[in-house]
């Protein structure tokens, strides 16, 4: 958490955790997606389901689905401007059990892509991704965020990690899940800078990857 | 960083803080600045159009306190009291309606800074340049407070929130009138002390009642907590102790008295039928002539 989180974000109000927080994951959701939505169904857990109208937080998600930042003057009218845009969003409540309060359960279309988010907002516009495609992991969006999913087999991490060091990037954290071995496997990792679109093309070049999304640093510091 | 760090480090207190940060951070210390500066400009506009405004916000419980506290007569004859709290409800009403605020810490605690710190300014006559290295530092107090404490009403109740806000006000302010790092730190933790126990129980949920006007008594009480630091008074418990008694305090505190709407203001006769027609559950009119707006 840098100074400019602390004051900080601008944004639209009235929730730090209910309303820039809940963009924030829509933005995750926007960018893992990687085209342009199409159409959205929103699980609200809890606190985001209760108070989350007032709060405007439909209105946040749908606009970072839509790809604008908390203080875009956009966001309070994201239902028009999602409908202008062709996508459809649908909310439902949601028992996730037990997690954060404020958690929502994203899944997006678009022409060809699918992408499932779910994340917490847990306070001053802060978040925590907790599951992409079902499976777990555990970034902020403070950082520049690379993920890959992949069929489970040796020696991947230590592809991965000797790629991005290639590209002069350091990694600061990383987490990866997978099904079963030699099934489906998910690595998040957070990154000190973007990667090149060369390494990219070169992780979606192995035969072992099926899905390659580099996500930009959402947090201001 | 810890409050003890930040008391012992040289003065001004925002250049090690900025300092601090930007080599853990990689950012630039220019950029920070720059920015810093750019968002006093969003806090100073957020002040003005919610002393324009008297718009009610989104359920109708809020919009017209700021407005209307501007420009009553200023019976006390304390124009910095009335100019500190209009302007901390003046961003709490933009933020309940809506309205673009800079979070700090929270978006339910962003009236306090811009309320002590610009109001104070604006009383003295001091351009925004000067207000950039104290809002460093207030940033500074809120990352090692955040560091031993939440800063979030439902984590650690309104004394996480609204408490972390005036804490990084007083630490503010107290640099801006000459106070040395020592003088901050100790103006941080009086502030601190006094809101320890803070119930967080916004009716029906929404950051309005009592936030907005919470927002102006503790732009008020950072200004205190700076005057008492500015004359030397310090905090007897060490301020790191008196994070660690917050901490405390947020965990004992029961999950109905932290953000919840399930305790205090928010469980009165009022806040129940407030909160049953936020949830969709009854119409009509509110308890006691209240002003409400249909949800759209």
């Amino acid at each position: 958490m840098s100074l400019l989180d602390m004051i900080g974000p601008v944004m639209i109000g009235p929730s730090s955790s209910h309303t820039a927080g809940a963009c924030r994951l829509g933005l995750v959701a926007h960018h893992l997606l990687g085209e342009a939505p199409r159409r959205a169904v929103i699980g609200l857990h809890a606190s985001f389901a209760k108070t989350g109208k007032g709060h405007g937080t439909h209105l946040a998600l749908v606009a970072g689905l839509l790809g604008f930042a908390p203080d875009d003057p956009r966001l309070p009218r994201a239902v028009e401007e999602a409908e202008a845009a062709g996508l459809t969003a649908e909310f439902r409540h949601v028992d996730l059990g037990d997690v954060h309060p404020n958690t929502a359960q994203i899944d997006l279309w678009g022409e060809t892509q699918h992408v499932t988010v779910q994340g917490s907002s847990t306070g001053g516009g802060v978040i925590q991704v907790t599951q992409v495609q079902g499976l777990g992991v555990n970034f902020s969006g403070a950082a520049p965020t690379v993920l890959l999913r992949y069929t489970d087999a040796v020696g991947m991490i230590a592809r991965i990690a000797s790629t991005i060091a290639a590209d002069g990037v350091n990694i600061a954290s990383l987490t990866c899940t997978r099904e079963t071995r030699g099934g489906q496997a998910l690595v998040a990792i957070e990154l000190d800078a973007l990667l090149s679109r060369e390494a990219l093309a070169f992780f979606n070049h192995w035969p072992d990857t099926n899905w390659v999304r580099l996500l930009p640093k959402l947090m201001d510091g | 960083m810890t409050l003890e760090e930040l008391m012992n480090a040289p003065a001004p207190a925002s250049a090690w803080v900025l300092a601090q940060d930007c080599a853990q951070t990689g950012l630039d210390p220019q950029d920070v600045r720059h920015e810093m500066r750019r968002r006093i400009g969003e806090m100073r506009a957020s002040i003005e159009r919610g002393l324009a405004s008297n718009a009610p916000s989104i359920t109708g419980m809020v919009g017209w306190n700021a407005k209307g506290l501007w420009e009553a007569p200023d019976v006390l004859e304390a124009p910095l009291l009335k100019r500190v709290q209009a302007y901390a409800m003046a961003v709490n009403e933009e933020n309940a309606r809506m309205g673009r605020i800079v979070a700090a810490p929270t978006a339910g605690s962003a009236g306090t800074i811009p309320g002590a710190l610009i109001g104070v300014a604006d009383h003295l006559g001091l351009p925004d340049e000067r207000l950039i290295d104290p809002m460093i530092l207030a940033a500074g107090v809120g990352k090692a407070i955040s560091r031993r404490m939440f800063i979030s009403g439902a984590a650690g109740g309104c004394q996480a929130e609204i408490g972390s806000s005036a804490a990084m006000a007083a630490a503010a302010v107290t640099e801006l009138l000459g106070g040395t790092p020592r003088a901050a730190v100790h103006a941080a933790s009086l502030a601190l002390m006094n809101t320890i126990g803070l119930v967080c129980d916004p009716v029906g949920g929404y950051v309005e009642v009592p936030c907005v006007s919470r927002n102006a008594f503790y732009a008020v009480h950072a200004v205190s907590a700076a005057q008492l630091a500015l004359a030397g008074l310090e905090s007897f418990i060490p301020p790191d102790e008196v994070l660690g008694a917050m901490a405390s305090v947020g965990r004992m505190m029961p999950a109905a008295l932290r953000e919840t709407a399930e305790g205090g203001l928010a469980q009165t006769p009022t806040g129940l039928a407030v909160t049953a027609r936020m949830e969709g559950r009854e119409e009509g009119e509110l308890p006691g002539g209240m002003v409400a707006l249909p949800l759209a």
